[in-house]
């Protein structure tokens, strides 16, 4: 089964109070070490952003389909997966970070979940804001923002290993399709 | 064209051309779980492999570290499950009792010059110290290491930090360590490796590289690489028996994404802030900020020659009335030594809490969290909010560590 290229939801922006793009966002901040022993995906959820000043509530506001917007070098830190788990346990549909920890970004790919890198997406201002409506297409590295109507530069299109995997499903299944 | 060492040493363990920003499909040499991860490696295992074995089980391997011994059921079961499936398999476990996954590669001679290894450790990077690419992986990634013995590697650009100058005492590797994180900053080598030269390197000895290797996670890095010396080659040999060890070189026009030339001349011992790692002033700076805690230890700063300095500088004197300083080796190797060579009694009297080995205060606050107010100081590597308490955690060298914990509050050592 094909899973879409082409993504179209609402967007919640990663700001600190003062309206800035909040960087270097760590594993603990994303998933707290307190919570670290649960294995069942279905339970992670509940503590995405959990130690994000402002932040804490996003397990309740946000819905299944969300696109989350970070800023740069989102998931720095340590190795958990949970800190990507914890976001598909919500239905996140996508991330777009202007960068990501190469640790972070790695554990996205395998697990399928798609992760997108847009430099500037959020630290220039009047790009987007929460609330926004985006389609994104993971294959052309395009991101568009229907609420303002403009197209957002700089989008970075999914590399070969990120789309195949992302398509079988995750790392497991992708290798049912090519090693040996 | 020539290759860097990162290049060098994937192109050994791949059957296609390797340059920067090439996916390629790696073997790996070693490949390890930790208490923290390892439970879901286990769990991914067996939920897609229910009927394998690992590929090789002479390569895997489970080093409990984090919660050493287990202070908390879920870690305890976590750590249960890897024993129950390493008995199945037949992999061998380095348990609660050991010491950090990462030094036990190196001490054990498991992980030489040039090898791959990947574990469930952000900081298995400091096998860079060996001149051996390790890399921290999720429990995905790791799940299907174990069974496939394979994993890819998107090949990083290199950055080349050439370091000039000489490193006097007090100053210690963790001083040079910090200063070229201030300057490259937490994002300075996002994705990209690093290659470290300069007179200060080749002077720097095994746990000394290991400082350096370490802390380039916190630089936002894949690994970095210091060329093994003589020193590091003889270790080597010893620890694995084998005579014939190489070192990768990285070829003379090799090609760097950038190169960044740092001056220590007139360098001070550094510290980093709450809470970023990489907000790093002069000790100066913060002097005088009262201290409650101090942690020697963790994979960054838990050797034997860390605990030497502090002995040294510790013996015959008390810390402050107040000061809760506690060490933790980083292996029982260097607990055994402590024990053995007298300095753990120097430690005693001073007034140390010394434990048993593991990541101790680095992890989840094994030897004790900070409340609220609470200023520590740790010779680790992280400082984040939150990691090790509610209090504000400042990152130093052992030295800073032991001269603050006599004063009771934040000191330089080339003050005293
Ligand atoms: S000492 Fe800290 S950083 Fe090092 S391996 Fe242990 S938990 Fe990780």
């Amino acid at each position: 089964m094909k899973r879409p290229v082409v993504i179209k939801e609402r967007v919640w922006v990663l700001r600190d109070e003062q309206g800035m793009a909040i960087d270097d966002i760590d594993t603990d901040q994303i998933y707290h070490n307190a919570h670290l022993a649960i294995t069942e995906l279905e339970k992670m959820g509940q503590f995405a952003l959990g130690n994000l000043p402002g932040w804490e509530d996003f397990p309740q506001k946000a819905k299944p389909g969300d696109i989350l917007i970070v800023g740069r070098n989102f998931g720095a830190g340590s190795s958990r997966q949970q800190a990507v788990d914890c976001f598909r346990s919500l239905g996140i549909a996508l991330i777009i970070g202007e960068s990501f920890g190469a640790i972070y970004k790695r554990n996205a790919v395998n697990s399928g979940f798609p992760l997108l890198i847009c430099p500037g997406i959020i630290s220039q201002p009047g790009k987007i804001d929460s609330g926004n409506i985006l389609e994104v297409n993971l294959s052309a590295g395009e991101v568009y923002n229907h609420t303002t109507g403009k197209k957002i530069e700089g989008g970075e299109r999914f590399s070969q290993v990120q789309m195949d995997v992302y398509q079988a499903g995750n790392l497991f299944e992708y290798e049912k399709t090519i090693l040996t | 064209m020539g290759k860097t060492i990162v290049e060098k040493i994937i192109a050994r363990h791949c059957r296609e051309e390797v340059t920067p920003g090439k996916v390629v499909w790696v073997d790996i040499d070693l490949r390890t779980a930790r208490d923290f991860g390892g439970a879901n490696v286990v769990e991914n295992f067996r939920r897609n492999y229910p009927e394998d074995r690992v590929a090789d089980a002479a390569k895997t391997f489970f080093t409990f570290d984090c919660v050493v011994p287990a202070n908390n059921i879920p870690y305890a079961n976590n750590q249960q499950i890897c024993r129950d499936f390493a008995q199945q398999q037949g992999i061998k476990v380095s348990d609660v009792d050991q010491g950090i996954g990462s030094h036990i590669l190196i001490d054990k001679g498991l992980c030489l010059p040039g090898y791959i290894a990947v574990g469930t450790d952000s900081h298995l990077n400091l096998l860079g110290a060996l001149g051996a690419l390790g890399q921290g992986m999720g429990d995905v990634d790791i799940a299907f290491a174990f069974r496939t013995g394979k994993t890819w590697f998107e090949v990083p650009e290199t950055i080349k930090v050439v370091v000039k100058g000489k490193l006097f005492p007090p100053l210690s590797p963790k001083d040079l360590t910090l200063a070229i994180l201030k300057r490259l900053g937490s994002k300075g080598a996002l994705g990209k490796s690093i290659e470290f030269y300069g007179e200060a390197m080749d002077s720097l000895g095994l746990d000394g590289r290991i400082t350096l290797a370490s802390m380039v996670t916190e630089m936002g890095g894949i690994a970095g690489f210091i060329t093994p010396n003589q020193e590091v080659l003889d270790y080597c040999r010893a620890r694995s028996g084998r005579e014939k060890i190489e070192a990768v070189v990285a070829d003379p026009d090799a090609h760097y994404c950038q190169t960044i030339e740092i001056d220590i001349a007139g360098l001070k011992p550094q510290i980093s802030l709450p809470y970023q790692p990489s907000k790093v002033v002069d000790v100066e700076e913060a002097k005088g900020e009262r201290v409650n805690s101090i942690f020697l230890g963790s994979c960054t700063n838990g050797r034997w020659e860390d605990f030497k300095v502090v002995a040294s500088i510790l013996k015959g004197r008390r810390v402050y009335e107040g000061v809760m300083f506690k060490a933790v080796p980083s292996t029982r190797e260097v607990y055994g030594r402590l024990l053995k060579e007298g300095l753990s009694e120097a430690l005693f009297d001073a007034g140390v809490i010394l434990t048993s080995s593991g990541c101790g205060g680095c992890a989840s606050g094994q030897v004790g969290m900070t409340g609220e107010g609470e200023v520590q100081l740790s010779t680790g590597n992280r400082n984040f909010k939150g990691k090790q308490g509610a209090g504000r955690t400042f990152l130093v060298s052992p030295a800073t560590a032991a001269v603050s914990a006599l004063n009771g509050k934040i000191t330089s050592p080339d003050k005293v």
